[in-house]
């Protein structure tokens, strides 16, 4: 079947971030994605996809779990409309999206 | 010269660049999610802004209300969310009277998947906008995408006071695509890039009079031109709508027998048409002279 799929991912611990206004990254456009993210009261990083690429779960999970490992944030929604982008990309949309963050709050 | 190109930009990069610094405030930002109802049923990711951002900010220090199309979604393409944004804006215009209201307008028009009701929104953005516009409120054009403004937005585009372009930006109705698929490669080839740009390029339109400002791809010096768009206005009266469907018909008269862009401008009298695709902005304005004088000598 043609269609989007919704992929939902959750990784517990890490420092929660400080207060920060919702920030958004990336457009909804071929090979590219946006990443809004958002501050939240889970102590954990919540991430949820849309993607009209299917059948990429295993991979969407390596590279959400890297970007976990890599900033260990918590306290953090993390939103993603994806149009096939590749996870090198991915990944750099999820650095821009935490450094957007931390520009925004002194 | 260091430039910034417009074309290249984002739609929220393009209103960091146009407006005064850190001066933007959206409205239904994309933490609303106030997304597309149908995109999804048709397998397609939305976008939390459905691909315009809208607010109020200042500019040189002025009120003005703006909206940005992002070309990168669906090619800035008007969905039934998209377009009540721009009405909702354009309508909040009419209540708070900011001294401006400026488009950024990247778009193919009417989004296909939301086919009616975006054809509906592009009618009542038309609306609108006229509206703003004869409230004495200044209307502003600014089209520096790389998707060019087309379909129901080229119209929406020529409703405003003023429209300013780069000499890299389209503007048209049909996209070449779509003329090359009803009538053929034969009438429009829309893989000769050359041909497109100087049949919906900025320079043809400006040459024409389709557009007011015509300017190199440059953040900058779009700036520079919204603002001084600000007090511009083209009261819409009956003897100024006479006055336009005569330049209209000598523009027709001119073409006769569906021109190229070339053999349309030496008919016009710009000096040198074939050097014309190769000058910047600055060298082609004295070219403009001659060409409105032939219009308006055939409207009279």
């Amino acid at each position: 079947m043609v269609g989007m799929e919704s992929l939902q991912y959750s990784f517990d611990g890490g420092r929660t971030l400080a207060p920060f206004a919702p920030k958004l990254v990336g457009v909804v456009a071929s090979g590219n994605l946006e990443v809004l993210v958002e501050p939240s009261t889970d102590t954990g990083c919540r991430i949820d996809v849309d993607t009209s690429a299917r059948g990429f779960g295993p991979v969407w999970e390596a590279v959400l779990r890297d970007f976990h490992e890599r900033h260990g944030i918590a306290g953090v929604r993390v939103a993603i409309h994806d149009m096939g982008a590749t996870p090198a990309v991915v990944s750099l949309r999820l650095d821009q999206a935490i450094a957007a963050i931390a520009g925004a709050t002194p | 010269m260091n430039f910034e190109s417009f074309a290249e930009m984002s739609a929220r990069e393009r209103l960091a660049a146009i407006v005064d610094a850190g001066s933007f405030h959206e409205w239904l930002p994309p933490s609303e999610r106030v997304t597309s109802p149908h995109l999804a049923q048709l397998g397609v990711p939305a976008a939390f802004d459905d691909g315009v951002a809208i607010g109020r900010a200042t500019l040189g220090a002025r009120t003005v209300f703006v909206a940005a199309q992002e070309g990168g979604f669906m090619g800035g393409g008007v969905g039934e969310v998209h377009g009540a944004k721009l009405v909702g804006l354009l309508r909040r215009a009419l209540r708070d009277r900011p001294d401006a209201v400026l488009v950024l307008a990247e778009s193919g028009g009417v989004r296909l998947h939301e086919a009616n009701a975006g054809l509906i929104a592009v009618s009542e953005v038309m609306r609108a906008l006229l509206d703003v516009r004869a409230a004495g409120i200044a209307t502003v054009m600014l089209i520096g995408g790389a998707n060019g403004c087309f379909g129901g937005m080229g119209i929406v585009a020529r409703c405003a006071d003023t429209v300013v372009m780069s000499d890299i930006a389209r503007h048209a109705m049909s996209g070449p695509e779509v003329i090359e698929s009803a009538h053929g490669a034969g009438e429009f080839d829309s893989r000769d890039r050359a041909l497109v740009w100087r049949t919906t390029g900025g320079k043809h339109r400006w040459l024409c009079g389709d557009c007011d400002v015509l300017l190199d791809d440059d953040a900058a010096a779009f700036r520079d031109a919204a603002i001084a768009a600000l007090d511009a206005h083209r009261p819409m009266t009956l003897e100024a709508l006479q006055l336009e469907s005569a330049l209209l018909q000598a523009r027709a008269d001119a073409d006769g027998d569906n021109a190229d862009a070339f053999e349309l401008w030496s008919r016009l009298g710009v000096p040198e048409p074939r050097a014309v695709p190769d000058l910047d902005a600055d060298a082609l304005r004295p070219r403009r002279p001659a060409a409105a004088a032939a219009l308006a000598q055939g409207a009279a």
